[in-house]
């Protein structure tokens, strides 16, 4: 089928280094000697781990629940023991430790029951319900919960739903692959999705430099009798990036404030993406491996179907690398960042692990001064002026790099690649975002104590206030009270009623004054501690233990076990003379 | 007579818009000192009173007042600095050593429940009632440390905020020193 394509503008041609991996079909690599499942390994909430050391676990075993809408489950990638969940080292520029699931395989890999479902049986709630316990995320860059995507967005009819397999990164050839070994499935996955999201039509945008991956998806297209077109678009770094897609596709210009794409009607998943979420629906598998290419400095480089989990190092050691080798890439040469040491774990968004060394990656030389060239201006696919962000990012300008819409920079690093100072202008552009985002935080978390802090002062000067209006109007009482009685004394005493016996209170009032401010005031406060007193003491009686009854023997035996605690730390520590609580008096 | 007209014309041009910018005055009044508030938006809000004064709005006033701008150590060297490019005034080296931020920890073991560090707390970034086990709520805790004395068992101690994945930051990128051939 012909189309009219769209152009993007700018976008660099790096060597494509592809033809390395993709002659040798996808090989299944052996169960590694442990796994370490990081427990965030999407956007949104972390997992919280359901499983403790000691336990036995079964292959796609639940190991940690989705925490909030956006988040996906995180399963056992095998069956064995969990040696420990602790902090270890996660494949993230950082190098810092995240919280991971370590199990030890017992080499029988015995799957847990798993339950298939008919997507078109039940209700679309239940479909992602599903795909978050299987833990399905895009495959194809920062893994987003693909459950989350899934969702239209109300009123906003869904155009065009399309399927990433440009795969424009050099060296990287899992997705190439996959739709050349399983493109029946992966269209099925195309399939669920469109059934999901109701678009007009679906479009499979593949770069024109894997003919084998478009024949095989052409086919599969047409064995299901599909609607869906498949097309081959220029090969040009970054073509695979969502916007680039789109805009190649459909000649949509995706703007850069937009948070999602599904606002325009568009939403863009990886190959990938469909071809897991097809295994979790129909063969109840939950996402526990992927494809991964492994090349670079080897001598056997290849696409590998590994275990979410496996350490880098034991993958390397497949595809032999050379001696020289000293460092793992994970990710393309472009976007891609050296993990800190070999025993990082491959996680859900791993699409390629390339060996660095000297010849490959020659060291940068020195960063010369800008010569404003414009060259990274003409490279940006985003039409930005890398220029000018560098400029600011490097003075520290924040605001100012804002304004040249560093937010809308993607890190292509179409930018670096053709800056003939060698500028490293991405890592400027990280450093700007990353310091941005944390002022924004430091900025909530200080415009909130503020209003904590006022609202305390608030509430302090209205405990203040109404004390005292309590306090007045409790004297004033007293002082009507006495007077009263002494009025009422006075009347019995004399035996002629006295005519001005009314304005009595008042004037024994104002005669009692002095006197009056301090007896009745006093005896105000003490009226109200005793007050307070009985009303705690009251409240005390009327505190019993609830849910006490039914208990079982076990609950029994651990509430009993707190209460001697309670009571040897009552031996150890005097109780204090608890001055009256203040700040939790329901006032 | 064209006279006449011209200046009752401008008379009433005059009334017209001095009754316009009189209701304009009332109706889009300043609330608070402006620039108190610019200040306060720099100042961090621990609320700690290491400046001298019982919290940031009154050092910010005092600032206006012509107080040094020099004081807040939670604010550290980049406070000082903004301070100075929003006053005009010329930056000076912070009065105190800089920290790192902190977080404020209950040993909850310890803790005989007396509610005074609720009372001392100016965030209310602790629960915990007479008696009672208290406990630190973390995210609202600004690392004032006035918690700290008040304690009399003194279970309370600061923790620096440990660097994670959620709270890194990009370093600035390193810029190579070319040596001179
Ligand atoms: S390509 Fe490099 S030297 Fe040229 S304008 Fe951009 S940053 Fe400057
Ligand atoms: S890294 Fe950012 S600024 Fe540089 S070319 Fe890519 S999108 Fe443009
Ligand atoms: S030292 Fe800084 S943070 Fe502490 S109260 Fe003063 S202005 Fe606020
Ligand atoms: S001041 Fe110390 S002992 Fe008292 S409630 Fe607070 S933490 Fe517990």
């Amino acid at each position: 089928m012909l189309m009219n394509l769209f152009k993007f503008k700018g976008g660099v041609k790096p060597p494509s280094n592809k033809l390395q991996s993709n002659h040798l079909p996808i090989a299944q690599a052996p169960m590694p000697s442990r796994l370490v499942v990081p427990l965030h390994q999407s956007i949104g909430g972390t997992p919280r781990p359901v499983v403790e050391a000691g336990d036995k676990v079964l292959k796609g075993q639940v190991i940690g629940n989705a925490d909030g809408w956006i988040s996906a489950a995180v399963h056992a990638p095998t069956s064995g023991t969990v040696l420990e969940v602790a902090m270890h080292i996660r494949p993230h520029p950082s190098g810092l430790d995240s919280l991971c699931v370590v199990i030890e395989p017992d080499g029988k890999d015995k799957w847990i029951t798993r339950t298939p479902i008919d997507h078109k049986a039940v209700p679309p709630a239940d479909v992602f319900h599903h795909l978050q316990q299987c833990g399905i995320v895009g495959l194809g860059g920062a893994g987003f919960p693909a459950h989350g995507k899934l969702t239209p967005t109300k009123g906003v009819p869904m155009d065009e739903l399309i399927i990433n397999g440009a795969e424009c990164e050099p060296f990287i050839t899992c997705d190439d692959l996959l739709m050349r070994e399983r493109a029946e499935e992966v269209v099925r996955g195309i399939a669920l999705f469109r059934d999901l999201l109701q678009p007009k039509t679906v479009i499979i945008g593949i770069e024109d430099n894997k003919p084998e991956a478009i024949a095989a998806m052409r086919a599969a297209v047409d064995a299901q009798k599909e609607p869906f077109s498949v097309v081959a678009v220029p090969t040009l770094y970054p073509a695979g990036g969502a916007k680039q897609l789109i805009r190649v596709l459909t000649g949509k210009e995706v703007p850069g404030s937009m948070r999602s794409t599904a606002d325009m009607g568009v939403q863009v998943f990886n190959v990938g993406t469909a071809y897991s979420a097809w295994r979790a629906i129909a063969h109840g598998e939950p996402l526990i491996s992927r494809i991964l290419t492994i090349t670079g400095n080897v001598h056997a480089p290849r696409n590998y179907e590994v275990l979410i989990g496996t350490p880098m190092g034991e993958l390397l050691a497949l595809a032999q690398p050379h001696p020289d080798t000293d460092g793992i890439l994970m990710g393309g040469p472009m976007m891609g960042f050296l993990v800190p040491n070999p025993q990082v774990p491959v996680v859900k968004t791993t699409n390629c692990l390339i060996a660095h060394d000297d010849r490959l990656f020659p060291p940068k030389a020195p960063e010369m001064p800008c010569i404003r060239c414009g060259a990274c201006a003409r490279a940006c696919p985003h039409e930005l002026q890398p220029f000018e962000m560098y400029w600011f990012s490097r003075a520290k300008n924040f605001g100012k790099t804002q304004e040249y819409n560093i937010f809308d920079c993607i890190e292509c690093g179409c930018c670096s690649y053709v800056c003939p100072s060698r500028i490293p202008l991405v890592q400027y552009f990280r450093f700007a975002k990353s310091e941005i985002w944390a002022r924004e935080r430091e900025k909530n978390a200080s415009d909130q104590a503020k209003t904590r802090f006022e609202f305390k002062q608030l509430r302090e000067e209205r405990e203040k206030a109404d004390k005292a209006e309590k306090l007045a109007k409790a004297a004033a009482a007293q002082a009507a009270k006495k007077a009263a009685e002494a009025a009422a004394a006075a009347a019995e005493s004399s035996a002629s009623p006295t005519p001005d016996a009314p304005t009595a209170p008042l004037v024994a009032a104002t005669t009692d004054a002095p006197s009056a401010t301090v007896t009745p005031e006093n005896d105000a406060k003490r009226a109200t501690i005793e007050a307070a007193m009985a009303r705690a003491k009251a409240q005390r009686e009327a505190v019993q233990p609830k849910n006490t009854e039914s208990l079982t023997a076990e609950q029994q035996k651990v509430a009993a076990e707190i209460e001697a605690r309670r009571v040897t730390a009552h031996l150890i520590e005097p109780e204090p003379a608890a001055p009256a609580p203040t700040s939790e008096k329901p006032e | 007579m064209d006279i006449l007209l011209a200046i009752s014309i401008m008379a009433l041009g005059a009334v017209v818009l001095g009754a316009l910018l009189g209701f304009a005055a009332i109706k889009f009044k300043v609330e608070g000192d402006p620039l108190v508030e610019k200040i306060e938006a720099i100042l961090p809000q621990t609320q700690c009173g290491q400046c001298g004064f019982p919290g940031c709005k009154p050092y910010a006033e005092a600032i206006v007042n012509g107080e040094e701008i020099n004081k807040c150590p939670p604010g550290g060297a980049e406070g000082v600095q903004r301070l100075a490019d929003l006053l005009g005034r010329e930056v000076k080296p912070l009065d105190a050593e800089e920290k790192p931020k902190q977080v404020a920890i209950i040993d909850e073991n310890t803790c005989i429940g007396c509610t005074l560090c609720i009372q001392a707390c100016p965030v209310d970034a602790i629960v915990g009632a007479a008696k009672q086990m208290h406990t630190i709520i973390a995210p609202q805790c600004t690392g004032c440390e006035l918690c700290l004395p008040p304690c009399p068992v003194e279970c309370i101690r600061m923790e620096v905020i440990p660097e994670t994945i959620d709270n890194w930051k990009w370093k600035y990128p390193v810029v190579e020193i070319k040596a001179a051939a």
